[in-house]
């Protein structure tokens, strides 16, 4: 007796929902573990936690604000996943998003939404420019993306630093800052008392955009295609490059918006820790969203979620704030366990040869 | 066997089957695809644990619990995708998961087995050559001197002669008789009739999973009979009716290419009109690649001038293939042909992606595409749960009718089909002739290439033959014979293989 793997013919949707949340919960009971290790009722320690990222309108308002750069570099990874471009370099298309955006939004001194839209504009143009790279790169002279992508972040961010320690140093303070933007140019805040701003709602509309992006347009199905077999495709008529190149823009473009709502909502300014590695957490985010863009939201929520909370119960009971990445982690492994049951169901396998029919 | 069966979820795979192989034996199964032959193999090779029934060994019941158990017990397997070691040598690869001494790989009893093998069978590779530089002949060549090296008795092939040549597959042939001779037992599974004939002493023929006939002397029964058998009903040969042959709708003249995957074309001319198929023999490797390729609009001609009902192909783009009128079968339909992860409606609009009504200003009409799809699988009779089942599910029969109706679909005036039945049941490969003969009396036009010299000589009206990149003689198929094509195939002059054959 034994149990073996058999091929699934088709996956009903709920099966996705359920394995989703089923990983997430496996997630939870597996770190329930360290809780109880470090000597904390798990149950007290996950109430805090969860009371602390949805438990009243506050909590709630700073989880969506920490989802929001999230869902747009979850969505930027999946868009670029879809086309098989491996773009690990979301970091620093978001940094030069945030840095050209907030240029633009420097001297931009005309009425506000006229203000960020330029704004958004010149964060998306940044953040495709920096994903075009490797992307040219892969297509002209077949330079691995996963590498140059991720290298780029870095050449990204030093060049950063290396402006707002030296042209752009706020002169007053002499922080490393960069200048403010126009206060046309800041978001505006949608709840008095919060930091809730206008960048949660279009992260909230991006998401469906991208949706529709994929499923309802010929570049979607172009993208998909050329992902699953680059060679079918381009038999098929399909210019695969031209394909990859738009795909790569689109995601630097997305990752250009995560800096930008950072920059308008919150800090209206580019300062060193803009980004707390929301590029490298949007790529985890796309594989548990299982690269749908629409799934993207949940995961992007429940990533902030842990943030937050686990903040809030390290200040209560004591557990390291550190839980927070494990649990982002273990969910990522059970998220890839569950995949496999979307393809797969088990079965218990028959006695011997031989011996008898079933 | 006795009695073996094999359930799959619903599928009875296998159900209740008898085989009996005895030394000298070289037994042919044959069936359709889908009719469990492989599955059966399995069982035999350990691959499968049978539901139900017995294995017997040399008289003992014997349970074969994995590959490396029925190894052990002297049974052979070669399947159909090769396992070897690319980056290692032959030599290498017959020691590859064997015990060395004390840890040594023991190179100079190998040497010693391989000279054996030689001089018992006739089958010989260089032991130094690296697997890489090896034709797929010589890769089944190796996985057949592993098999034997590793004291095989009874050696199963699995569909052996699908990937060969008809010289490489004689060549088998005659290796499989200096087994037989000396009391191997042989199982080949096939869905050839004629090689089926020349080379097994019995043949067992499965269907839906039972035996329903064993032939002894399969030399001596007629193809129609074991057809019949093979398929519960009469399989007729296509027929070809004459048709009248209209202009020119494919010229190529003095066309040249690079190198790709094999031979480059070396200055081809060759014509094809209305109401003609023309057939492209050769050994594989031998420019057919470069001219399908060509002809797609994936790769580019270095020299020549390739016309299309008399419109110039400018450029090399799959669009603009179509755009003149040519339909394409590619070689590969899994990997070129179709996307297999999107699903049948997906892959049905394909290359008309970007124009109406499956598409408008750049959105999709799902509608559109779901109606289109739903009357070509209709129109073909493609087995699948719906439009939107996911082509990876179905079987490759299928795969090709989902190909063969997407490029129908537009008419086009000529098409180009690259191996269109291989690996295809008897059923499909029908179904995919009649295709191609209606298309013809209609007055298109089709090149055929292929290495299935049977189906050339059925369906040609000229037959062209290949060989490093040149047309190295070209005939009406009334004057071609078996003979005369294969000498072109390797090589021989037209005038030398017109005078021996």
């Amino acid at each position: 007796m034994g149990f073996r793997l058999e091929p699934r013919t088709s996956t009903p949707a709920w099966l996705n929902a359920a394995l989703s949340l089923g990983a997430i919960a496996a997630a939870l009971i597996l770190c329930a573990g360290l809780i109880a290790l470090s000597g904390t009722d798990v149950l007290a320690a996950y109430g805090i936690m969860f009371d602390s990222a949805f438990g009243n309108v506050y909590a709630l308002s700073e989880t969506l604000v920490k989802a929001t750069p999230l869902v747009f570099t979850g969505l930027a990874v999946a868009v670029a996943f879809r086309a098989k471009f491996w773009n690990i370099g979301a970091e620093g298309q978001l940094l030069a998003g945030a840095l050209l955006g907030c240029w633009v939004g420097g001297f931009a001194n005309v009425p506000g939404p006229l203000a960020i839209v330029l704004m958004l504009i010149a964060g998306a143009i940044g953040g495709a420019a920096v994903a075009l790279v490797p992307a040219l790169l892969r297509v002209r002279l077949k330079v691995d993306d996963v590498v140059s992508s991720l290298l780029i972040n870095s050449i990204v961010y030093y060049a950063m630093m290396a402006l707002i320690e030296g042209p752009w140093k706020d002169p007053m303070s002499g922080y490393p800052n960069s200048p403010p933007i126009q206060d046309a140019a800041d978001f505006p805040i949608l709840m008095e008392g919060t930091r809730l701003h206008l960048g949660v709602v279009f992260a909230a509309l991006a998401a469906p955009l991208v949706w529709i992006l994929i499923r309802r347009t010929t570049l979607g199905f172009a993208i998909n295609a050329v992902g699953e077999n680059a060679e079918a495709s381009a038999y098929g008529g399909i210019r695969v490059n031209r394909v990859l190149l738009t795909a790569a823009a689109i995601s630097g473009g997305l990752a250009g918006l995560a800096g930008i709502c950072e920059v308008g909502g919150i800090h209206y300014q580019v300062m060193g820790e803009i980004s707390t590695g929301y590029g490298y957490t949007g790529i985890v985010i796309a594989m548990l969203a299982r690269l749908n863009p629409l799934g993207v939201i949940p995961a992007a929520v429940f990533f902030a979620a842990v943030m937050t909370g686990a903040e809030a119960m390290s200040r209560a009971t004591g557990v390291p704030v550190f839980l927070a990445q494990v649990i982002q982690a273990t969910a990522l492994i059970t998220m890839l366990v569950a995949l496999l049951f979307t393809a797969y169901r088990i079965r218990r396998t028959g006695g011997p040869a031989g011996v008898g029919a079933h | 066997m006795r009695g073996v069966t094999k359930v799959f979820g619903d599928v009875v795979a296998n159900d209740a089957i008898d085989l009996v192989v005895r030394p000298g034996d070289v037994v042919g199964l044959l069936g359709e695809n889908g009719a469990g032959k492989t599955t059966l193999m399995n069982v035999l090779f350990g691959v499968y644990q049978a539901d139900a029934g017995e294995i017997l060994l040399n008289g003992e019941p014997v349970r074969i619990r994995n590959s490396a158990d029925a190894l052990d017990r002297g049974i052979g397997m070669v399947h159909q995708h090769f396992h070897l070691a690319p980056r290692l040598s032959v030599l290498e690869n017959l020691l590859v998961g064997l015990p060395g001494r004390a840890g040594m790989l023991d190179r100079r009893r190998a040497l010693a087995r391989l000279d054996e093998i030689r001089r018992d069978f006739g089958l010989w590779l260089d032991p130094q050559q690296m697997v890489l530089g090896l034709s797929i002949g010589e890769q089944q060549r190796l996985e057949i001197i592993k098999a034997l090296y590793r004291g095989a008795r009874l050696l199963i092939l699995d569909e052996p002669t699908a990937v060969l040549t008809p010289t490489e597959a004689e060549g088998l042939f005659t290796a499989m008789r200096a087994m037989s001779k000396q009391g191997f037992g042989i199982v080949f599974i096939s869905h050839k009739l004629a090689e089926v004939r020349a080379a097994a002493t019995r043949c067992v023929i499965l269907r839906h999973g039972k035996v329903t006939g064993a032939i002894e002397r399969p030399a001596q029964a007629s193809n129609r009979d074991i057809a019949r058998l093979m398929c519960g009903r009469d399989i007729a040969p296509a027929e070809r009716t004459p048709v009248s042959v209209g202009d020119p709708l494919l010229e190529l003249k003095r066309v040249s290419t690079r190198a790709h995957g094999g031979a480059g074309l070396r200055d081809v001319s060759l014509t094809v009109r209305g109401g003609e198929i023309v057939g492209v023999a050769g050994v594989s490797g031998n420019g057919q690649r470069a001219l399908a390729d060509l002809l797609s609009g994936m790769l580019a001609a270095t020299d020549g001038e390739i016309r299309l009902a008399g419109s110039p192909m400018r450029r090399a783009a799959p669009r603009e293939a179509q755009r003149l009128g040519l339909g394409r079968i590619p070689e590969d339909r899994m990997k070129t042909g179709l996307v297999t992860a999107l699903t049948v409606a997906d892959n049905m609009i394909l290359p008309r992606l970007c124009e109406a009504p499956f598409s408008r200003r750049g959105w999709l009409d799902k509608k559109a595409i779901r109606a289109f799809a739903e009357e070509r699988i209709l129109a073909f009779d493609i087995r699948c749960p719906g439009p939107e089942a996911r082509t990876a599910m179905l079987s490759g029969g299928n795969l090709q009718k989902i190909l063969l109706a997407r490029e129908l679909a537009h008419d086009p005036l000529v098409l180009l089909a690259a191996q269109p039945t291989r690996g295809l049941d008897i059923g499909a490969t029908r179904f995919v002739h009649d295709r191609f003969l209606e298309m013809r009396g209609r007055g298109r036009g089709i090149l055929l290439i292929s290495e299935d010299l049977e189906e050339l000589m059925a369906l040609s009206d000229r037959i062209a033959v290949m060989y490093e990149g040149r047309i190295a003689g070209e005939m009406a198929t009334s004057e071609a014979t078996v003979e005369r094509l294969g000498l072109l195939m390797v090589g021989a002059s037209a005038e030398t293989s017109e005078r021996r054959a």
